[in-house]
């Protein structure tokens, strides 16, 4: 849940996520820029949606604005739980 | 399946139980779409009782006509809330699930009146139709990949409450020389909303006995 989440488990989880679009699995890491793991528009939008489903955090679209790798993605995260 | 009404539970409770004796399963969920909160409402109960919901159909609609100096702006608001805002937030709400599950049929119930053609009394409702067509296109070309289809249903002169006494004049420019039924309408919809159609997506299928051929 939201309050115990740590930044390893939300890095799995959005691992994970990007492994579900099609991205390949030895290229996912912290500093992988999503254009570069062909991860698009939809699959930010998608990625969201799974954070904020798991973790209760609402994600806008002006949020994910600028966001291109993966540790942004999980800075973006962790700083809506916190 | 999710029966949504706003204050006829009646029919509603008819349309659940002719469901059920059919052989499916259906609610009656009572919201009043024009509130922001309803498509959250409305799904989460169907949620609960059926699980995801992965076929939406926007069918509600209203009419609020007048020649355009004498539609004041609540007539104007209210008509593009319900008939195009509403379906937006339903749509979008709907999306969620149907993304995450890599399957989804939207069916829009636009209108003839507004794309298609001009009906005078009904700048309002036309172009909230229109609007409709537009979402449907550009929602439809976002979610594709996802394997979530978003089309339009555009009737004409179909046998309803809602068009009674507008039709007569209309009806001698009508080629099949008669007015629609509902349930032709509910087949293109079913088709739509099937399995079988998932490969069309983005259009807007017009059922109008040739009228705007």
């Amino acid at each position: 849940m939201a309050a115990t989440a740590t930044r390893e488990e939300i890095e799995q989880r959005v691992f994970q996520a990007l492994e579900e679009f099609g991205a390949e699995p030895d290229q996912i890491g912290p500093d992988a820029e999503f254009e570069a793991l062909d991860v698009d528009s939809l699959d930010l939008v998608e990625l969201a949606q799974i954070v904020e489903d798991d973790y209760a955090v609402q994600l806008k679209g002006e949020d994910m604005e600028g966001i291109t790798t993966v540790r942004q993605a999980v800075d973006l995260v962790m700083s809506k739980l916190g | 399946m999710g029966v949504n009404y706003r204050s006829d539970s009646d029919s509603a409770e008819a349309v659940v139980k002719e469901i059920g004796d059919a052989g499916g399963r259906a609610l009656a969920v009572q919201a009043d779409i024009g509130d922001p909160e309803a498509p959250d409402a409305i799904f989460k109960a169907l949620e609960e009782e059926f699980g995801p919901v992965l076929v939406l159909v926007n069918n509600a609609g209203v009419r609020a006509d007048g020649l355009s100096p004498q539609i004041d702006d609540e007539d104007w608001a209210k008509v593009i809330d319900t008939n195009l805002s509403a379906a937006f937030r339903l749509t979008r709400r709907a999306l969620r699930p149907m993304i995450r599950n890599r399957y989804g049929r939207v069916v829009n119930i636009a209108s003839i009146v507004g794309a298609e053609r001009a009906n005078p009394g009904q700048a309002n409702y036309a172009a909230s139709k229109a609007g409709l067509v537009a979402m449907t296109k550009t929602v439809a070309a976002e979610v594709a990949r996802r394997g979530v289809t978003v089309n339009a249903v555009a009737p004409g002169l179909i046998e309803t409450d809602m068009t009674e006494g507008i039709g007569d004049g209309l009806l001698q420019h009508v080629p099949a020389r008669r007015a629609g039924t509902p349930e032709e309408v509910a087949a293109c919809v079913r088709f739509l909303a099937s399995g079988e159609a998932g490969y069309v997506t983005g259009v807007c299928l017009t059922v109008d006995g040739g009228l705007t051929a």
